[in-house]
């Protein structure tokens, strides 16, 4: 499934990665840029997807009309994420067009306009965007567990960035981020798809040989400190319905117990593919806490866990929605008890190679589309290497009952973790 | 950068007759097939007529209550099984409710496909609806609806669908209300399944590595003797009512940082002539690039929101043709007189050819993306049967794109779309 790519560094820094596949006409390019939320100081947070946001408003050769009008015209998707650890630019294309998504991309690494006008209009946009969020209490907890996981680390604070910065950052700081972080010493090129690897790579070679590596980069380094005890909290707002978010801090991506965390998550709330677009995810209704907390104590209404992969250590985090007729407080002993079960008792050898088998077929799914393709290539890259996404399924297999259990013992513990719950006003008799 | 071809495609790599299998099973199930053996895997999805319109008003939700139960237990499994047999193998499976039908759509690796078939039988024949799992999912349905009275973009869409359909089954949502959903019993699931789930106007798709004979055989084998006679006939919609004048409602949710609106019309059949100069005029007005005319108008030059954008549905009766934005509380009327400026315009006078070439290509463009899934294919196959468009539809599709002209926009933008003959529905603080 996984064939051998083409892997290439030129002479200023930037990488490249190719993949031809053939199966159909269209050709998805990626530009990565090691930069994110990590990357940012109070005063400054949410720059990052800013800045983002401000590399759709056009360059001298490509104005901001034009650019977008361009690629649409051709049915192709593009867009843009901005991550905790970074921020990647893609267009997926019918094959005969994709030249242009090469040459807009090099383009606007050096020479986006930055116009003030657009500064103004897009910081509204920005704002509307955090509001949107903000209407969500899932997105409220999430933003009060993570500031209250990180004290020192910038994984502090929500990608989006917080309102009082929202408000008074200004173009040059904006800019000054972009001239910072948008080089291609900094930057990795991935592309998959219905080309010719030789001829691609001359494209690329062509667009971007001349530009010179850029200024190295300073990063900020302020390890978190270990957590010294529990932390409970609470958030309060509208509605009815009570939610649950427990998190833990876990080791990086690179680290030896990221592929037990990874089989621990899995046995306990499901299978995560690495599927961002298309092949989707798997129900979860065999999984250690869903078949404990919703099915046979109806102690919650549904939930699901997440580990993200990333630089520095993170979290891995369960969310539940608890049920109506269920105390909260007895919700977590339900959970308490299932994390405990796996911390006595190592888990067997074929639930192991099931949450394996499982991962397969994600991945079987999520090939079929070449733009997640594409995006493993890169994705990886911003936190380990591709081996990481080609021996993905093998390191999980060959996890041992006993990591598992040990990861348990390590990582789950309550002085590692944040506790928070969102109360709402307008529940009745049921709140805790 | 004006890089203008013209469109094409190459018609021989879409789905068409060539290499789409379609047979009709004795018991009237429609079964549709296209290989692709460049994947490991076999999606399937499909439908039956029995959706929302099929359900009494005092009991909305029924049909989206019984497709959501159909997978707690079977005959010839428990729940604890149906999940175990396919989460082993890494396959999924689900049922859920709309409108005029139920459907279902799963995948699994190509070797595991009649594990996945056989489920999918039992779970449409042999449902036994355990007390205990209705109760439960009962529970997670009151839950979605607490969340739903909380979410503005949802309560605007229900505020809408209400002005926009009154006295019209569309009206009425399809995961009904909670004081409907406590009145349904089990016994009302059991019925509403014996009565509307059938083979009969049911119909299969399947696209990945699997031979259409094989398919075919799979699928005789556990859903050839299936019959059901009481299985009542298809249900038509009327016409939506027309308007005459601006319908305005505001849903309070208080303590919301932003407000949703959805404001618009009943709009075309997805059967009708004028869905194609509709899709391609909606592209002009709210989707083309980043989100058309209103994207420009509202985000980019005001920079009042960060998502405002129309859309055309595709339904089988008169769905909506509706413009969504999410704003600040305060820039609520003025991006609603922004919106009302881009229909005035939009009604006014043709699209400039030059939009209606971009709106032509990107359609074009994108085909081949939304069919390089499987799962991408089923949905398409399934678009052939139930708006009968024929198996050569994909292969026509450019010509069918092309044939629309600028006039054809502006008359068909005319008849659906007026900015003082709207339902303006918002939601928000």
């Amino acid at each position: 499934m996984l064939k051998p790519i083409e892997t290439i560094q030129l002479s200023n820094g930037l990488q490249i990665k190719l993949k031809e596949i053939h199966t159909a006409p269209i050709v998805s390019h990626w530009v990565w840029y090691r930069v994110g939320s990590r990357d940012e100081i109070p005063g400054k947070t949410g720059i990052s997807h800013w800045v983002e946001h401000l590399q759709f408003k056009g360059t001298p050769r490509f104005p901001m009309e034009e650019l977008d009008k361009s690629i649409s015209r051709t049915g192709g998707i593009w867009n843009a994420l901005t991550y905790l650890d970074w921020t990647t630019y893609f267009e997926t294309m019918p094959a005969d067009k994709i030249d242009l998504a090469l040459e807009l991309e090099a383009d606007r690494m050096l020479n986006s306009n930055f116009d003030p006008q657009e500064v103004v209009s897009e910081r509204t946009v920005v704002i509307s965007e955090r509001q949107g969020n903000e209407n969500h209490p899932g997105f409220l907890l999430k933003e009060a567990v993570r500031a209250a996981a990180f004290r020192v680390h910038p994984y502090h604070h929500e990608i989006i960035g917080d309102l009082a910065d929202l408000q008074t950052m200004q173009r040059d700081d904006l800019y000054r981020h972009y001239q910072t972080y948008y080089q291609p010493h900094n930057a990795l090129i991935a592309v998959a798809g219905d080309f010719d690897t030789d001829t691609m790579l001359e494209k690329i070679k062509a667009l971007y040989g001349d530009y010179s590596p850029g200024d190295p980069i300073t990063r900020h380094n302020r390890p978190e400190p270990p957590q010294r005890g529990e932390h409970r909290l609470f958030v309060e707002g509208p509605g009815e319905t009570r939610l649950v978010n427990i998190a833990y801090h876990t080791p990086p991506a690179s680290h030896p117990d990221f592929f037990p965390l990874m089989i621990l998550d899995s046995l306990l709330t499901g299978p995560q593919g690495l599927n961002l677009f298309g092949g989707g995810g798997m129900s979860n209704k065999t999984s250690r806490l869903y078949r404990k907390m919703v099915e046979e104590k109806d102690a919650a209404i549904d939930l699901y866990g997440g580990l993200p992969a990333t630089i520095d250590p993170f979290l891995y985090s369960v969310h539940f929605i608890v049920h109506p007729a269920y105390d909260t407080s007895a919700a977590l002993e339900v959970y308490e008890g299932e994390i405990q079960r796996l911390q006595e008792n190592p888990p067997t050898r074929e639930e192991i190679q099931r949450a394996a088998k499982q991962t397969r077929a994600l991945f079987a799914y999520g090939g079929e589309s070449i733009t997640n393709q594409a995006f493993w290539l890169g994705f990886a890259e911003m936190f380990a290497s591709y081996d990481w996404v080609t021996k993905y399924t093998d390191n999980l297999a060959a996890v041992e009952p006993e990591d598992v259990q040990r990861v348990a013992q390590t990582y789950l513990q309550p002085k590692n973790r944040v506790i928070g719950t969102y109360l709402p006003h307008n529940k009745g008799s049921n709140s805790p | 950068m004006n890089n203008q071809q013209p469109a094409s495609l190459k018609t021989s790599s879409l789905p068409g007759p060539q290499d789409i299998s379609r047979q009709v099973l004795e018991n009237g199930i429609t079964l549709l097939v296209r290989p692709n053996f460049n994947t490991l895997s076999v999606s399937v999805a499909g439908y039956l007529l029995a959706g929302s319109l099929y359900e009494p008003v005092e009991k909305l939700g029924l049909a989206d209550f019984t497709a959501s139960t159909l997978m707690r237990g079977t005959e010839k499994r428990s729940f604890e099984d149906i999940y175990n047999n396919l989460e082993s193998i890494g396959a999924s499976l689900s049922f859920s409710g709309g409108t005029h039908t139920s459907g279902f759509s799963g995948k699994s690796l190509a070797d595991d496909l009649e594990t996945l078939l056989s489920i999918l039988a039992e779970g449409l024949r042999f449902p036994v609806f355990p007390e205990a799992h209705a109760e439960r999912i009962r529970s997670q349905h009151l839950t979605g609806l607490d969340l739903r009275a909380q979410d503005t973009s949802e309560m605007a869409e229900l505020v809408f669908d209400e002005l926009t359909y009154q006295d019209h089954p569309y009206q009425y949502p399809g995961d009904g209300f909670p004081e409907t959903i406590a009145k349904i019993s089990r016994e009302d699931l059991i019925q509403f399944h014996e009565n509307h789930y059938g083979p009969r106007q049911m119909v299969i798709a399947l696209a990945g590595a699997v031979e259409p004979e094989h398919a075919h055989s799979l699928v005789q084998e556990v859903l050839g003797d299936w019959s059901n006679p009481s299985q009542p006939e298809e249900i038509t919609v009327p016409p939506a009512p027309s308007l005459e004048k601006i319908i305005k409602r505001h849903f309070t949710i208080p303590e919301k940082s932003q407000s949703d609106l959805v404001m618009g019309a009943a709009g075309p059949s997805r059967c009708s002539p004028d869905f194609f100069p509709a899709i391609l005029g909606n592209n002009v007005l709210g989707q083309f690039g980043m989100m058309g005319r209103i994207g420009d108008a509202v985000r980019t030059k005001a920079g009042l929101a960060y998502y405002a954008y129309s859309s055309v549905s595709s339904s089988i009766g008169p769905g909506p043709w509706t413009v969504s934005a999410g704003v600040n509380p305060d820039n609520l009327e003025k991006t609603i007189q922004l919106i009302r400026g881009e229909i005035q315009k939009f009604i006014a006078e043709p699209v400039q050819e030059e939009e209606l070439q971009d709106s032509k290509s990107s359609y074009i463009g994108k085909l081949p993306l939304a069919l390089e899934s499987n799962a991408g294919v089923t949905s398409a196959l399934l678009n052939l049967e139930r708006y009968q468009l024929g198996l050569d539809y994909y292969q026509r599709y450019q010509d069918l794109i092309h044939e629309v002209t600028r006039d054809q926009v502006l008359e068909i933008a005319r008849k659906y779309l007026h900015p003082d003959r709207l339902v303006i529905a918002t939601a928000g603080p």
